[in-house]
């Protein structure tokens, strides 16, 4: 039983718990932070691509000793069928920076690392302690928790839900509901350990350098999803993700999909020999801006992925949870030192706050986005990508066609596919989702 | 069918796990006929942890169990099965995640 009382309690040890106890304990609060796993990130699953910049905002010189594995100088977007992929690649030497933009990350190094950081800052780091319920007060203002080691409650000014995409402890007290199955993602990973230099010279890389594949197509079976390949220093991450509704109406299996994937033939040579070491999965907030609940209340905030502040459409999670942790914690710091309670009107500081960042921007920007990709799955995931493959090797194959016949034949291919008018609403419909 | 779970057993063997045995964290309730999301459970699950019986209902062994919490999303409202996440300190353990 812990008697003393916190200012604050930050529930897990994630990207945003990590950023927010950081933040909170290196401005002077007592923080009580709690995480379920046996260290930090044992329970936690990512691509993993991290952005420096945002966390640079909280740890300017992460660079010395975080466990970063390549910076990226690549990056490859595939768009694929069963046979074969178009792509636009972009490299460039300029991400040959003295601080580079992106790193690949392995989580469970990070995550233990990040949490060092938080322990020198001068936070109470628990682990093995899984939240399971808020203490309110009589007027139902958030007190504090309970878990399944203590008997008792711990008292905090306010609680943290740092606690991702599954929010269990804040969906039960109803502060917000469950995900919905259209508005998450499954992912499913593996990790395919290769020695560096056959990686390096695979992707052609030098040392320390990185590459990274995203890719949409048949691979999804016409779900809404996303295959990626990232290549870390030791290991490639290759996985992908559809959508919970899609995979339950299509009773697909997300590790046949994955097997289909790794012996596609352009992903096959990529792998080849490599000793995977571990299959994971996890579930991702595809919902957007229109998914976002409640961010704060009576003596508590949400941040990160149980707040489903991610970006399906940049592949970007981590530096939302990073963002809106470190902020959440700035506007708690500055409730504390004006002397403030933690209510609700004085908690909506974060939310004014957060507005004015990329974070709230990006997703608003995107709003329609989930929705028009989740409807036309099949156009989207399937349909487009085989025709564009067909229309790419119809292009590159030299088989005396007058090139005009060719040019013919993959007009009307598309239109047989998606009709004139599907092929205007689509077009019309994306762009002003994007815009 | 039982060439895609011998495959599941082979990917699952490579991860850590403390099973907290004799508690189980996920529970599906006695039913009659399994509703189709809970059906579909029986592919959807990455680690392949819900089984179909011989007698047309939904089992679940969840010592494979990766905590995604598809299942839950799928199937918890309608109270078919009941989820929680292991004491602390026990499930999965990424090695690397
Ligand atoms: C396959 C995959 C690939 C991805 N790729 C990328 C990428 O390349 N780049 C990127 O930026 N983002 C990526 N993301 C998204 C990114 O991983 C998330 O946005 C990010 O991890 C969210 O951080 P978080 O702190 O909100 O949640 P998490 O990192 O999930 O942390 C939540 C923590 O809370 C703990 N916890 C939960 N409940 C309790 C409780 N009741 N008691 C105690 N502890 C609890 C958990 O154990 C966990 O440690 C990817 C996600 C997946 C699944
Ligand atoms: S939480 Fe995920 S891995 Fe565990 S039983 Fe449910 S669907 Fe399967």
């Amino acid at each position: 039983m812990i008697e003393e009382k916190f200012d604050a309690i930050v529930v897990g040890a994630g990207m945003s718990g990590n950023a927010a106890a950081y933040t909170m304990a290196s401005q002077g609060l007592n923080v009580l932070q709690l995480e379920r796993g046996e260290y930090p990130g044992s329970k936690n699953v990512q691509g993993a691509i991290m952005y420096a910049n945002m966390l640079e905002k909280i740890i300017p010189d992460f660079r010395d000793d975080a466990p970063l594995e390549r910076h990226l100088v690549e990056q490859r977007l595939w768009i694929m069928d069963d046979t074969s992929h178009t792509g636009i690649h972009y490299r460039s030497d300029d991400f040959n920076e003295a601080k580079p933009n992106r790193y690949t990350i392995i989580r469970a190094q990070f995550d233990k690392w990040f949490s060092r950081k938080v322990r020198e800052a001068g936070a109470t780091v628990l682990c093995e302690t899984t939240v399971t319920e808020l203490v309110r007060d009589t007027k139902d203002k958030v007190i504090g928790v309970r878990t399944d080691r203590t008997g008792g409650e711990i008292l905090a000014d306010v609680v943290v839900l740092a606690e991702g995409v599954s929010g269990l402890l804040g969906t039960r007290a109803r502060l917000r509901e469950m995900p919905k199955p259209k508005s998450v993602a499954l992912a499913v990973k593996e990790m395919h350990f290769l020695p560096e230099e056959v990686i390096e010279q695979r992707f052609g890389l030098k040392a320390g350098e990185g590459c990274v594949i995203e890719a949409v197509g048949t691979i999804s079976r016409s779900m809404a999803g996303l295959g990626f390949l990232y290549t870390n220093k030791e290991s490639i991450s290759l996985g992908i993700g559809c959508l919970v509704s899609d995979f339950a109406s299509m009773m697909e299996s997300p590790y046949v999909i994955l097997d289909a994937l790794k012996s596609h033939p352009s992903i096959r040579p990529l792998i080849a020999g490599s000793e995977v070491k571990e299959y994971a999965a996890h579930l991702i907030p595809e919902g957007g801006y229109k998914a976002i609940p409640q961010l704060f209340g009576d003596g508590w905030v949400v941040v990160g992925d149980a707040a489903q502040l991610n970006n399906a459409v940049h592949r970007e999670g981590s530096n939302l949870a990073m963002t809106s942790g470190r902020i959440a914690a700035e506007a708690i710091v500055q409730v504390k030192s004006r002397t403030r309670p933690m209510t609700k009107q004085n908690l909506a500081l974060y939310k004014t706050m957060l507005e004015k960042s990329f974070v709230i921007k990006d997703l608003k920007k995107y709003k329609d986005m989930p929705a028009l990709l989740h409807t036309n799955s099949q156009n989207f995931f399937t349909t487009y990508p085989q025709l564009m493959s067909q229309a790419a090797q119809n292009f590159m194959r030299v088989d005396g066609t007058p090139k005009i016949d060719k040019e013919k034949a993959t007009t009307a291919a598309f239109i047989k596919a998606r009709s004139r008018w599907g092929l205007v609403s689509d077009v019309v419909r994306l762009a002003f989702a994007w815009r | 069918m039982t060439i895609a779970a011998s495959r599941i057993e082979e990917k699952l063997y490579q991860n850590r796990y403390l099973v907290d045995s004799g508690r189980p964290h996920i529970k599906v309730r006695p039913h009659q006929k399994p509703s189709s999301n809970l059906l579909a459970l029986t592919r959807v699950c990455p680690a392949q942890c819900y089984e179909l019986t011989d007698e047309g209902q939904v089992e679940i062994i969840a010592d494979g169990c990766m905590e995604c919490g598809t299942c839950r999303v799928l199937c918890e409202a309608s109270g078919e099965i009941e989820w929680n996440y292991p004491r602390g300190g026990f499930g999965v353990l990424f090695k690397f995640g």
